[in-house]
């Protein structure tokens, strides 16, 4: 992530910017570190629609809420130990994934074996989820590089970080997915 | 197909009509976070005759209310509160009800004090004990920072009383603005003389006309 992004947000400060929205009380000087985390509230308000975003595109509408409870869980669980200059938005769909990724093993395991794969089957209920179909179609690693590729506009590398794998995988991912979904919509 | 259309396509497919609203997830979260013990520190927003306030409580108590004004930002106080107590900051007005409803009685002359368990983990030990005298001054008295100082046996730090109590994280609550110049001078306030003014005439009976 540049100085710029990290700049941008919410309780970092990059050497040389003025820092935002500072304190009326004071804080002694050389005690408290000069990056801190910002409180939970300001970074979910910040994350929270583009997380559900990605965990409808990777769940399906009808899970993406309980996935997105599970995903803020376990991220206020961690929250405090992390190191202040970490890159909290590609760390936030590092979870979602996870989240998601169980989700679908667990809906998976106890699915009765049809002709048609679990995601075809949600295509079919109600909530608009007809619009989420071409999305569904694509196998789940697919699907995410393409979400954090082309919504996210993450970067190849920063998309192996969320999904475990090399960058040349990732790469692949996006583009196989890209490939399949520009066919399935043309 | 174009990216910008590829683009739109999955924007649309990842924000279905009637699917899930993310500012409504993140509020039932709050209570979420609340059962399983992760809620550090809660706050709510709540309106005032002097303006907009903001509360927060941790597990022990209230620890912080802020005055939010063109001078101080709710951002900024919860980035304190992020560095200072817990980055575990979550909105959940639920937890503050029982706070609010008492500032809202006391605004309206309905009780001269509070009952609020307090967490006083933002103030240092000097403060602490200027605090804890200034908690004990009955509504509708006041007494000198010269006082307070000598009550609490340094009698020459008046001016180190004045400075723990510009610094009180809990005005209103812990009522800084009952402590006052010697010679009639009102002395500072955390949220502006103006305010100072207000709560006295408020304590004195004449529905908090100040002068």
């Amino acid at each position: 992530m540049t100085a710029d992004r990290l700049g941008a947000l919410p309780g970092f400060v990059v050497p040389g910017r003025a820092g935002r929205g500072r304190s009326h009380v004071p804080v002694p000087p050389n005690v408290l570190p000069v990056v801190s985390l910002p409180p939970f509230q300001i970074f979910l308000d910040r994350h929270a629609a583009e997380l559900m975003r990605f965990l409808v595109a990777l769940a399906g509408p009808n899970e993406a809420e309980d996935c997105f409870q599970e995903t803020c869980l376990a991220a206020l669980r961690a929250y405090p130990g992390l190191p202040p200059d970490s890159n909290l938005r590609a760390w936030a769909f590092t979870i979602a994934r996870h989240k998601a990724f169980d989700a679908q093993r667990s809906r998976g395991r106890r699915a009765i074996p049809v002709a048609e794969t679990p995601e075809r089957a949600v295509v079919d209920e109600p909530n608009g989820a007809g619009a989420w179909a071409p999305l569904a179609g694509l196998p789940p690693k697919q699907r995410a590089a393409v979400f954090l590729r082309v919504a996210a506009e993450f970067s190849h590398g920063e998309v192996a970080g969320v999904l475990d794998c090399s960058e040349e995988a990732a790469r692949r991912s996006a583009h196989e997915g890209l490939k399949r979904l520009r066919e399935e919509m043309a | 197909m174009s990216d910008t259309d590829l683009r739109e396509q999955i924007e649309r497919a990842s924000r279905p009509d009637g699917g899930p609203d993310p500012a409504a997830a993140v509020r039932r979260f709050a209570g979420r976070a609340q059962k399983e013990g992760l809620l550090d520190v809660a706050y709510a927003a709540t309106d005032s005759p002097l303006g907009e306030l903001l509360l927060a409580v941790t597990p022990r108590g209230v620890v912080r209310l802020a005055y939010i004004d063109e001078n101080v930002g709710q951002e900024g106080v919860l980035e304190d509160l992020a560095r200072r107590v817990s980055p575990r900051v979550l909105e959940a007005p639920d937890r503050l009800d029982d706070a609010r409803r008492q500032l809202d009685d006391y605004f309206e002359g309905r009780r001269p004090d509070f009952d609020l368990p307090l967490d006083l983990s933002l103030v240092g030990p000097f403060a602490d004990l200027v605090l804890a005298r200034t908690a004990a001054i009955p509504s509708g008295q006041v007494l000198t920072y010269g006082q307070v100082a000598t009550e609490i046996g340094h009698a020459r730090a008046s001016r180190a009383v004045g400075n723990a109590l510009g610094s009180n994280p809990i005005p209103i609550v812990v009522p800084c603005h009952r402590v006052v110049r010697s010679g009639g001078g009102l002395g500072g306030y955390t949220g502006g003389v103006h305010r100072k003014e207000h709560l006295l005439g408020l304590e004195s009976g004449d529905g908090g006309a100040g002068r």
